[in-house]
């Protein structure tokens, strides 16, 4: 993972921040410095707004107000191609084989990773790279997804319940694949209802959103 | 880069334009402007039925009904130049009481647009001897009637009224975008098929007093549609409060 | 392969893969061309003349059914979200889908031209400029399609108003296709035609990116 090493990471810079999702004030006086090498726990109960702050942090929601900010790292390249996005929904199409959809996304989002065949290996899917994604399990499917961040480098990862429909096995994969990540010199944003162990230790915020009626 | 999004301080025009702010100033003035209103409707259409010619050679015996012709027929283009500008107050600016200037003009717009589409059957009714006829500017009036159809259900396809908003703002700027290119391909089309008879309605050489008739009359109707926009853009901005209240009674009784 | 022809690729596989939606729009274009004469009368004369706006209008129908396509099966499984994160601007990844879109619908649609030729009695010297007023004039429906089904990506049967919204924009497309065709202003027509398409197709990837953008905020 040299590649990582040479470009320099960027951190995200989060001031007061509020959402609001259809007129409903969400959260409020959000601050957060994400610098590379940190994983930030998002915890709260479900409806708290933490899907809707990794989406203001993806650049996908608009905040209410306060402001994020993404300083340093590569200044070319535009914020949205800097994190790397992770939701329930794992967006591959089902009538593509394994291999089809992830090259697909290697190809879109940069070969910058791992080659396709090396990340099925390490997410535990080698060898089925010829069958339809729709015929995969859920734990399958997110496994999958998992390899999608891994054959295209960016620094932020953003994800959302990443460890949800995975089995003890499955969530030690994503605590491995994150801690190697942030050692490396990434971030990750996590949502999360419980903790998930980080393989090889490393510095963890928890933020906890509360929803207060 | 950066993804930002700041508060920023008001300026007198935001502060004017708040929608609270709106409706504590636009109050007071509806009575006036609906008396003012009146009163050129009645200086207007005694102009028109005492004062104008009842024809003239070249528009024939129903001469009168351009005088509710014209009127809504700029106005049905005029008021989509409203929305156009509105639309541009919510996409650029964000400006929170464009989407709802927007939303209210949209069926004022339609209802001018039809008036004119069936005050322009009247007129041509006596000279084509039918209806409706695939006159350039008739065709190009019923174009933009659709157009305004679409926008309104448009709205009402959406339950969250404020991404309907800025969806609205992109139709309606797409539909000014097009309207001109929608012209130009219809007149071509017309000189194509030989274009059945045209409708007149004169030049600078019309007689004064129809001209004069006819000035009443357009700043008549576009105080109308001035009055109905305050009153309309009033009512939105309550039912957003309406429904906005409903909703926090519902996640009250919810706790 | 790069990110863009990666993606044009892949929604040309999948439209092939996801149960021949694309042939299906196709047997469609032909059906108008069946319908027609029950309901007009089966006079070769009169059919001949009306042949080249009845092919027009069987393309418009067929495109106006075929434009949900463009974006609700990806916004649906999520990864109309993830394109947006693609190594591609927004922009791109539309201009991608349009390319897909019009050679998986628009491109079938005009080799299956002269099979309605036949079925209406075209005059068989219109044929060629019939198809060709059809290769410059889908684009520009491919275009304005866009913006219709970005508008309304996240509305359930938002294919219907996206067809109602972009039907009175089509109408001058239709007007020039038709009119390339035959008559004395044919060649005036083509180059109008031409011209449309192309600004429509420069401008709607911007248009559409920007609904496809505010229309999740």
């Amino acid at each position: 993972m040299s590649a990582s090493n040479a470009q320099p990471s960027p951190a995200l810079h989060v001031n007061g921040l509020a959402l609001a999702r259809g007129g409903r004030r969400l959260v409020s006086g959000i601050d957060l410095l994400l610098a590379p090498g940190n994983v930030v726990f998002l915890r709260g109960p479900n409806g708290a707004g933490k899907t809707s702050l990794l989406l203001a942090l993806a650049g996908v929601l608009r905040p209410e107000s306060g402001t994020i900010r993404m300083v340093g790292g590569d200044d070319g390249e535009p914020a949205e191609r800097r994190v790397h996005l992770l939701l329930p929904q794992s967006g591959m199409k089902a009538r593509l084989t394994v291999r089809e959809n992830l090259d697909f996304w290697r190809a879109l989002n940069g070969p910058t990773g791992l080659a396709s065949e090396a990340a099925l290996e390490r997410v535990g899917l080698g060898g089925l790279g010829a069958i339809e994604a729709g015929h995969l399990s859920t734990g399958q499917l997110k496994r999958l997804g998992l390899a999608r961040l891994l054959v295209s480098h960016r620094a932020i990862w953003l994800l959302d319940e990443p460890q949800s429909a995975l089995d003890a096995e499955g969530e030690a994969l994503v605590g491995a694949l994150i801690g190697a990540h942030v050692a490396a010199g990434g971030a990750a944003v996590v949502t999360t209802h419980h903790d998930i162990a980080i393989t090889p230790p490393a510095a963890v915020l928890t933020l906890t959103l509360g929803a207060t009626r | 880069m950066s993804l930002d999004s700041t508060a920023k301080k008001p300026n007198w025009f935001s502060r004017l334009a708040h929608p609270g702010e709106f409706l504590r100033w636009s109050g007071p003035w509806i009575l006036p402007l609906s008396l003012l209103t009146a009163l050129l409707f009645a200086i207007g259409l005694w102009l028109a039925f005492f004062v104008s010619p009842g024809e003239t050679e070249n528009v024939g015996t129903t001469l009168r009904i351009i005088y509710m012709h014209v009127p809504n027929a700029w106005l049905s283009q005029f008021v989509y130049g409203v929305m156009a500008v509105a639309a541009l107050g919510t996409l650029v600016w964000r400006h929170p009481l464009a989407d709802v200037a927007n939303k209210a003009a949209a069926p004022l717009g339609a209802a001018f647009t039809a008036l004119a589409l069936f005050t322009g059957a009247l007129w041509g009714r006596p000279t084509w001897g039918t209806f409706w006829e695939w006159d350039g500017r008739m065709t190009s009036t019923l174009v933009l009637l659709l157009i305004y159809l679409g926008i309104i259900a448009l709205w009402r396809a959406f339950d969250d009224q404020l991404r309907a908003g800025r969806i609205a703002a992109i139709v309606t700027l797409v539909g000014a975008v097009n309207i001109p290119i929608v012209k130009f391909s219809v007149d071509w089309w017309q000189t194509l098929h030989q274009g059945s008879s045209v409708l007149v309605t004169g030049g600078p050489r019309m007689a004064p007093t129809i001209l004069w008739s006819l000035a009443v009359m357009m700043l008549a109707f576009t105080l109308l549609f001035l009055v109905l926009h305050i009153v309309s853009i009033r009512t939105e901005i309550l039912r957003r409060r309406a429904t906005s209240l409903a909703r926090q009674a519902a996640m009250g009784a919810d706790a | 392969m790069s990110g863009f022809s990666a993606l044009v690729a892949r929604d040309i596989r999948l439209a092939f893969r996801a149960g021949g939606e694309a042939f299906t729009l196709v047997v469609f274009f032909v059906m108008i061309a069946v319908v027609a004469p029950f309901a007009i009368g089966p006079d070769k004369v009169l059919l001949a003349r009306l042949a080249p706006g009845l092919v027009w209008i069987a393309a418009l129908l067929s495109m106006l059914l075929g434009l949900d396509r463009l974006f609700r099966a990806d916004a649906e499984d999520g990864s109309l979200l993830l394109l947006r994160h693609a190594g591609l601007p927004l922009e791109a990844v539309v201009a991608a889908k349009l390319i897909a879109h019009w050679l998986v619908t628009a491109l079938p649609l005009i080799v299956a031209t002269p099979l309605l030729a036949v079925l209406l009695s075209m005059d068989p010297a219109m044929w060629g400029a019939t198809v060709l007023s059809l290769a410059c004039g889908t684009p520009a429906l491919v275009a304005f399609g866009a913006i219709g089904a970005a508008v309304t990506v996240g509305l359930p049967r938002g294919g219907v108003l996206a067809a109602v919204l972009i039907a009175p924009l089509s109408i001058p497309v239709v007007i020039f296709g038709v009119g390339a065709i035959a008559g004395q202003q044919a060649g005036s027509a083509l180059l109008l035609l031409l011209a449309l398409s192309l600004v429509t197709c420069a401008v709607s990837p911007f248009a559409a990116a920007l609904a496809l953008r505010t229309g999740e905020e």
